[in-house]
């Protein structure tokens, strides 16, 4: 029953996760016979063309086991000896290394830590910091030990995800029907879009897209969007109480699905939106865009995490995993469907000069964008909304996150529905 | 068991019994204790706490106990679930009953009425899912409905409260769970012997009459049936509320949906067991009416 949170980003890349047995034939060096890992986690990684790569390539059989993003910090947090690889989001690892449940991963084993992606090391996109309101990475990233339940503040030796995809959230509206330009979040509140906005009935997220909202509006300047204290919760759930009373909302969605059709259907004109949902409104030839906003965007990280009960043949199975993961063709395969990758100068190598020039640089396509399945996606001349990967996640202005007052905000936002 | 000596207890009713008495103490005598324990305990971002707290329920009936500043949530989710519920009820009992008196009373082939009654199952058989969404076409602001009425001039501009409003709640529910209701009712229909309503008729009873005295007395424990599954299915409910509602309308479902989706296992519990305590209210207020067991 439990509808999954981003069912959004999966629907795009669903392969068949079935459970493929594994009667391989492994290379020499994995003369033992093959090395099963079980992989939890959203659908959004879980593509069977990763899956048959490593098998070629590594003779590690991955055995997906796709599940809501709430059953991923379920299962790390109550579960850990179910899974041999985690593939979770970074908020959630505020919730799942108290549990130590999760194993610090010894940097000096990934052969290419030193390339992933600043955002992930230093915070910073091309030498400049980034926003870090709410829980950035650059937060959580690192341990002070292998077994810490906290996290460190600087880089260390230790690491608690391995970066596999990431993006920036803004968001989407009809151009057509808004026939004007929109270029602050504050539109969102706008009551000229009385009864034709929405957004997503997921509270952390959900009251973050509200915060970006009321800040561009100057109701108020929040220290940490991403951690409100208590009057700030209220603040931001009274200014959306208004806003709903008035009428401003048409629907809350909370299914990648349901913002397709709002936005599709006409209901609504603007409305906080995932990247793979414009894509799907524009297939059916409906002006849709994701639209970059002067307040910046909000971002998630995932990657993967090991649990501590992993070790011999398993732990090293994971490491090499993890390692062709970022050896290049993952990363290309990533790029290709609008994420980012963390390692980008392997994946670079693994793309077409075309299709990197649209996904990262922000050119116009020099011909036809297809997806892996051959649909084109976008159509030669088309540039990405927002550019390269510099300008999105170069304005990024915080990320996805548990607050502390979590319990709070999850009471209030019930609230707010009531109302 | 026959070698049991006379003056013990027989075994074999007892052996007879035990099974379904396992299964449901298995399946669902344990699962509610075990609510009813985890209701009781603490919890945080990331575990649950085996305690004896009252927390989880002193903070779902926080501020209620101050009217000056309106409903507390609860309070307001309970009576907006309630509300609908009741909605719900009325107009499904109303056409349940309707269509079932037409297929006993009016429907004289026995194969008419097995097809007609099969008509009455085709919402079912698409998905809930899919019945939900292909609404939207239908009773969006450019649905067919708003084309055809701001076609035809009967409004001047597209209605906003056919879709995500209390009236596409409840249209949606009725579509469903109208069936819940013609099939005990017309089952307790069925059962009426015919011989009542010709003396009824003979003693000068009119139609009117006859519905009220005779028909509708017979049908309770149909219209009883009928009516606890109406309410537990839509007292319990997030996806119909949720998705028709635009997710704008309160339900008790929800808040537990949006618990269990945040680890607050404890919270959620606290919710369930007050759910269950009303619905189980509900249910013996309406059984104390009248006597289910005595009528089948």
């Amino acid at each position: 029953m439990d509808k999954p949170i981003r069912a959004g980003r999966r629907q795009l890349l669903q392969g068949a996760a079935g459970l493929a047995a594994a009667g391989l034939a492994a290379p020499a060096v994995h003369a033992q016979g093959a090395v099963t890992l079980r992989y939890v986690g959203t659908a959004v990684n879980q593509h069977a063309g990763i899956k048959e790569k490593v098998r070629q390539d590594l003779g590690i059989t991955l055995e997906y086991i796709p599940v809501t993003s709430d059953d991923v910090v379920r299962r790390a947090v109550t579960q850990p000896n179910s899974l041999d690889i985690l593939d979770a989001e970074y908020w959630m690892l505020k919730k799942i290394i108290p549990s130590g449940n999760l194993m610090g991963m010894d940097a000096t084993r990934i052969k290419l830590v030193d390339e992933i992606s600043t955002v992930f090391t230093k915070g910073e996109v091309a030498g400049k910091k980034i926003g870090d309101q709410g829980t950035a990475p650059i937060k959580v990233s690192y341990l002070p030990a292998r077994d810490a339940k906290t996290f460190a503040t600087g880089q260390t030796q230790w690491l608690t995800l391995i970066p596999t995809t990431y993006n920036a959230d803004t968001l989407g509206i009809r151009p057509d029907r808004v026939g004007r330009p929109i270029e602050s979040w504050a539109e969102l509140l706008n009551p000229e879009f009385k009864g034709k906005a929405s957004i997503l009935n997921i509270p952390s997220i959900g009251i973050m897209d509200a915060a970006m909202a009321v800040e561009a509006m100057g109701r108020h300047k929040y220290a940490d969007k991403g951690n409100m204290t208590r009057a700030e919760i209220d603040l931001t759930m009274r200014v959306l109480t208004e806003a709903k009373r008035a009428g401003q909302f048409r629907a809350f969605w909370k299914d990648f699905n349901e913002s397709v059709n709002l936005m599709a259907s006409g209901e609504t004109v603007i409305q906080s939106m995932w990247s793979p949902a414009v894509t799907a409104v524009r297939s059916r030839g409906i002006p849709c865009t994701y639209q970059p906003l002067k307040e910046g965007y909000r971002a998630w990280a995932a990657g993967f995490g090991l649990p501590k009960t992993l070790s011999g043949r398993k732990l090293d199975a994971a490491y090499d995993f993890i390692n062709w993961f970022l050896s290049g063709w993952a990363g290309a395969f990533l790029n290709r469907q609008g994420y980012y990758s963390a390692v980008l100068s392997t994946a670079q190598k693994s793309m077409e000069a075309y299709e990197w020039d649209f996904w990262m640089m922000g050119k116009p396509a020099a011909q036809d964008i297809k997806a892996p399945d051959g649909t084109v996606m976008e159509k030669a001349g088309s540039v990405r909304d927002g550019g390269s990967f510099d300008a999105r996640m170069g304005a990024v202005a915080c990320w996805n996150a548990v607050m502390d007052e979590n319990d709070y905000m999850v009471r209030k936002w019930n609230e707010f529905i009531a109302a | 068991m026959s070698s049991s000596p006379p003056d013990r207890r027989p075994v074999a009713p007892l052996l007879q019994a035990a099974p379904l008495a396992l299964v449901l103490l298995l399946f669902f005598v344990f699962p509610l204790l075990a609510t009813a324990v985890v209701s009781l305990w603490n919890y945080t971002e990331y575990s649950l706490v085996p305690d004896v707290t009252q927390r989880n329920y002193v903070e779902m009936f926080e501020g209620c106990s101050n009217m000056g500043e309106g409903l507390c949530t609860t309070f307001r989710t309970y009576l907006s679930t309630l509300r609908l519920c009741a909605m719900v009820w009325a107009f499904t009992t109303l056409f349940g009953f309707a269509i079932s008196y037409f297929l006993a009373f009016h429907v004289r082939s026995d194969t008419m009425r097995m097809v007609l009654f099969l008509v009455c199952t085709a919402p079912f058989l698409t998905s809930n899912v899919i019945r939900m969404i292909s609404w939207l076409p239908l009773l969006g602001r450019e649905g067919v409905v708003n084309q055809f009425l701001v076609g035809t001039g009967l409004v001047d501009q597209p209605q906003d409260w056919l879709l995500f409003s209390d009236f596409s709640v409840v249209l949606a529910f009725v579509h469903l769970y109208t069936l819940f209701v013609t099939v005990p009712v017309f089952n307790s229909m069925m059962r009426i012997d015919r011989r009542l309503l010709e003396a009824a008729q003979d003693a000068g009873a009119s139609g009117w009459q006859t519905l009220w005295h005779v028909v509708i007395p017979l049908t309770k424990p149909g219209l009883v049936i009928g009516s606890i599954f109406v309410i537990v299915l839509v007292m319990g409910d997030f996806v119909t509320i949720g998705v028709m509602g635009g997710q704008q309308i309160a339900s008790i479902g929800k808040v537990i949906q949006v618990q269990m989706s945040y680890l607050q296992f404890p919270a959620a519990a606290a919710q369930a067991v007050v759910l269950l305590g009303l619905v189980l209210l509900v249910i013996a207020v309406m059984t104390r009416l009248i006597d289910i067991r005595r009528e089948l």
